[in-house]
């Protein structure tokens, strides 16, 4: 396998553990927090 | 013939994934009655393309939301030994882009496609500079992660920066519909929101004489995409030997990329018009993890 191949696959390996790194660390329910509740910035209003 | 079928079907096919993608994150359409957004636990899964989560109907996490959420809150969180470092977020994104490249801009952006559907309003048509589409980067770097990141209060949160001075999809899909839901938000409009509604306006008018401006020129989600567009698992080819820069494929194309100056630029979204509507000359292909996938005489073949 050449470099141009490997580096997808490599780069797949590497996200992949720093989103299971993040689950585990419990952002999910840190995204789920912020998501749920109106964000008054997003609209302009604070 | 069979390549013209071909065309359409694709053009079809890319459509309706489009529109159910912008439904099934705008999937919560209780939001009328209950005058709320949705808060369900489907909330705490990032959307591949630009939502607003303020959006009353929507049923996702927008990525750039939620990173500069984690950059804002990074001091105050490490100081309280939580370390939250936005790697779901970032994890996420890059898997994505790891995989597809920017093809989801292409393929499952609600604001993408709107942007497609209001180039389509007859009207003269501008192309935009190339310098301007480098931009993206900087309100990637800047909005996203430094300013989030170190313009801090005294209690060392700050915050997000892209979301509250710049993002029309928030205006659009979030500050607008929210203000007719409750109308007690009224009372807090003020230089922000006319700042935000602004660059809606000036963007909105850009969207019908341009191709996909904000896409090309302001989206850091597509800015971070693009970063995997040479690496990714799906690339796209160019055989420069069968093209004859009869330039179809730049006219075509909702990006304006001339993809004979180089297969995989940054702005490519990977939406294959070019290959499917444009190119007469079978100079256009993709590929996954080096070989040919869909070269000319198969492709006409599938067809």
């Amino acid at each position: 396998m050449n470099a141009n191949k490997k580096t997808p696959f490599g780069l797949i390996v590497l996200f992949l553990i720093l989103l299971l790194l993040g689950i585990n660390s419990g952002e999910v329910a840190v995204v789920l927090n912020k998501a749920t509740k109106i964000c008054l910035s997003c609209m302009g209003l604070g | 013939m069979p390549k013209l079928h071909g065309a359409r079907l694709m053009l079809t096919l890319r459509r309706w994934i489009q529109t159910l993608a912008t439904f099934l994150s705008n999937a919560y359409w209780l939001f009328p009655f209950n005058r709320n957004i949705y808060q369900g636990n489907l909330k705490s899964i990032c959307v591949p393309g630009l939502n607003c989560y303020s959006c009353p109907a929507a049923t996702g996490a927008c990525p750039l939301g939620a990173l500069q959420n984690f950059m804002a809150s990074l001091r105050p969180g490490i100081k309280a030994d939580q370390h939250h470092f936005g790697l779901y977020v970032i994890g996420f994104l890059g898997l994505t882009g790891s995989l597809v490249g920017r093809m989801p801009c292409a393929w499952v952006c609600p604001f993408g496609f709107f942007q497609e559907l209001m180039n389509k309003i007859p009207s003269p048509k501008f192309e935009i500079p190339k310098f301007a589409t480098y931009v993206k980067y900087i309100f990637l770097a800047l909005f996203i992660f430094i300013l989030p990141f170190l313009v801090v209060d005294e209690f060392g949160y700050g915050i997000t920066w892209f979301c509250q001075f710049v993002c029309p999809a928030g205006t659009l899909e979030a500050g607008i519909p929210m203000l007719v839901l409750k109308p007690e938000l009224k009372g807090l409009i003020g230089l922000l929101f006319y700042n935000k509604l602004v660059i809606l306006i000036v963007f909105l008018g850009w969207m019908v004489v341009s191709r996909r401006p904000f896409c090309r020129v302001a989206c850091p989600l597509g800015a971070i995409y693009s970063l995997f567009n040479k690496h990714s698992v799906f690339r796209m080819s160019h055989d420069t030997e069968k093209c004859t820069r009869c330039q179809s494929c730049y006219q075509n194309c909702p990006m304006g990329v001339k993809i004979y100056e180089g297969a995989n630029q940054h702005d490519c979204i990977r939406c294959l018009k070019c290959m499917q509507e444009s190119c007469k000359f079978d100079a256009i292909s993709y590929e996954m993890d080096g070989p040919d996938m869909a070269t000319g005489k198969d492709r006409k073949a599938s067809l």
